[in-house]
């Protein structure tokens, strides 16, 4: 089959979406398929040799941050540029509601196309008001997947109509056969997520850990991740200060490895979280998962049988969790094992096979992806709206 | 002078209007064609592969009549008794793959595999060939209601789209809803 998949963010920019996209890719290919990957990137960017450029994206105010996006008539001529050259009996659109490559590919082709819904926003007034131009894109779309069942109803409410819930996968061989690194083991708490970013929850981390700590005189804490090291100590007495070991941006066989050594795996995050990949790498590793009971989390973590789950926000709640946990060996044991036995439904082989599933349910019977025509017609009179 | 020439602009905005519109809207007519068409080829799959099973004698006998009997009434049924009989087709897949002794049974005799395989992703294909349809409908039925397209008839003939619906809920030994079910069985 010749797959296109359209990534809205920049290629040379780390993220969720960016990785699931390679990984994706990756698997599709060892199996046997065509696929070309449409996304941003800067010209000197090195490339693997299914990614296309579609240029590099441009900073921009948007929904509240600073966004990097794709957009313009440069952009919308190197879209319909692709889908031409590709001739693709599917594309496959990430985030089609993002202002950038997405949804300039949603206008430009016509024919089977599959779109996967990775954030769970609530609606934002850009998106009201840009409902009407919005809707005659997405109509397009053939088949949607979400990536939770959290994400599927935040979906359904905002945009009506339905979606299959495919995870987002993981190599879990990867991380279950990681070697274990001896400095990092031995009653260590793990946490891997940016510093400074509030909403991962390093902070209630810390309003917890001296309890942690006083309970488990032998407990460490290990934390990769980027952002300022000292800021995020310094609410902590000095003589704790020792038992937190910051190691940095890691690469991911470290990942994996400090995963695989780790007795247990903390996910403080407080929102904004609509999968949870790193809970699926965690228990991959065979770590014993704790998360806050956010609604993504608490259904990957089979709602509390597969990792302990505590009150968001709650330190007190954390405390007493981490402490439970790590003074019982058998309650780790358990947790390890059914913690390996409910990753194997993330894993690759099973979720690269439904979505593959997904792509042949729309293209049965159906022409594959060409170029809008209507579009052009548009553009020729000077009236392109994308 | 001017006046004709806004009123000719104001024509050609509103036939471009239009015809753009019913562009979109035959877009979405063939596409709901094709989730018609694909939905059509899954139930028609799920039924075969069950009809196969329960003819190949690795069932127990009275398994195999309630499998047949569902599987055949499911491939024969008239149009507008369709989504029952195909809802009673996944009882009875549900009801004879209840549990996973059944399932390994069948998995043991020879060929079982495939044919067990088989039946796994027809049971999960049809939801999400479903699932598909549905949007289709809901997008269409939304631009149909549009005022525009009642008031110029821009739907012409084709049929008001409908929904369809069943009950796909696939049997506990063979459906595998990533993410959704429970670890613990």
């Amino acid at each position: 089959m010749r797959i296109g998949i359209v990534c809205p963010y920049s290629w040379d920019v780390p993220g969720g979406v960016q990785f699931h996209i390679r990984d994706l890719a990756d698997h599709l290919i060892r199996r046997g398929h065509q696929v070309s990957v449409l996304a941003p990137a800067d010209d000197e960017t090195p490339l693997p040799p299914y990614v296309v450029s579609a240029g590099r994206a441009v900073p921009v105010p948007y929904n509240g941050s600073v966004a990097r996006l794709n957009f313009g008539f440069l952009s919308a001529a190197r879209v319909r540029r692709w889908l031409h050259d590709g001739a693709f009996d599917v594309i496959h659109i990430h985030e089609p509601t993002s202002p950038s490559l997405g949804l300039l590919a949603c206008w430009a082709a016509q024919g089977p196309i599959v779109a996967t819904f990775h954030t769970s926003n609530p609606r934002s007034r850009a998106m009201i008001a840009a409902y009407p131009i919005l809707q005659p894109a997405l109509e397009k779309i053939s088949a949607r997947i979400a990536v939770s069942e959290y994400a599927r109803r935040t979906l359904v409410e905002h945009l009506g109509g339905d979606a299959v819930v495919i995870p987002n996968g993981v190599d879990v061989d990867f991380f279950a056969d990681a070697e274990p690194k001896e400095e990092w083991r031995g009653e260590t708490i793990g946490f891997i997520g940016r510093i400074d970013e509030p909403r991962k929850g390093l902070p209630v981390l810390m309003r917890a850990l001296p309890k942690i700590l006083e309970a488990r005189p032998g407990a460490r804490l290990l934390i990769a991740g980027r952002g300022d090291e000292k800021e995020a100590v310094a609410d902590l007495p000095a003589p704790l200060r020792e038992r937190v070991e910051f190691l940095g941006m890691v690469s991911d066989e470290d990942k994996a490895r400090l995963l695989r050594s780790v007795d247990v795996y903390i996910a403080p995050n407080t929102g904004g979280e609509s999968f949870g990949i790193i809970l699926v790498e965690a228990m991959s590793a065979g770590a014993a998962v704790l998360a806050s009971d956010l609604d993504a989390f608490a259904q990957v973590l089979a709602g509390g049988a597969a990792g302990e789950l505590f009150t968001n926000e709650d330190a007190d709640a954390l405390a007493a969790a981490a402490v439970r946990l790590l003074g019982d060996e058998k309650r780790l044991a358990e947790l390890r094992e059914r913690g390996s036995r409910h990753v194997r439904r993330f894993d690759w082989s099973t979720v690269g096979a439904d979505i593959l599933a997904v792509y042949e349910t729309v293209t049965d019977g159906a022409a594959s992806v060409a170029a809008d025509d209507r579009t052009r017609l548009w553009a020729r009179l000077g009236l392109a709206r994308d | 002078m001017s006046t004709l020439i806004w009123i000719a602009v104001v024509l050609v905005v509103i036939a471009v209007y239009l015809s753009w519109t019913a562009g979109r809207l035959d877009r979405l007519h063939s596409r709901l064609d094709a989730a018609r068409a694909a939905l059509d080829a899954q139930l028609l799959r799920r039924a075969s592969v069950a009809q196969e099973l329960a003819t190949a004698g690795v069932l127990d006998p009275a398994a195999s009549i309630v499998l047949y009997q569902a599987a055949h009434a499911a491939r024969q049924s008239e149009e507008e008794h369709r989504e029952v009989a195909e809802s009673e087709l996944s009882q009875a897949l549900r009801a004879v793959f209840e549990d996973s002794p059944q399932a390994e049974a069948v998995r043991g005799a020879p060929g079982g595999e495939d044919a067990l395989g088989e039946l796994t992703e027809a049971v999960r294909r049809v939801p999400m060939a479903r699932r598909f349809h549905n949007d289709a409908v809901r997008a269409a039925r939304a631009l149909r209601r549009h005022r525009t397209v009642r008031w110029f008839r821009l739907a012409g003939h084709a049929p008001f789209p409908l929904a369809f619906e069943m009950d796909d809920e696939p049997p506990v030994a063979l459906g595998r809803v990533p993410g959704t079910e429970e670890t613990e069985r």
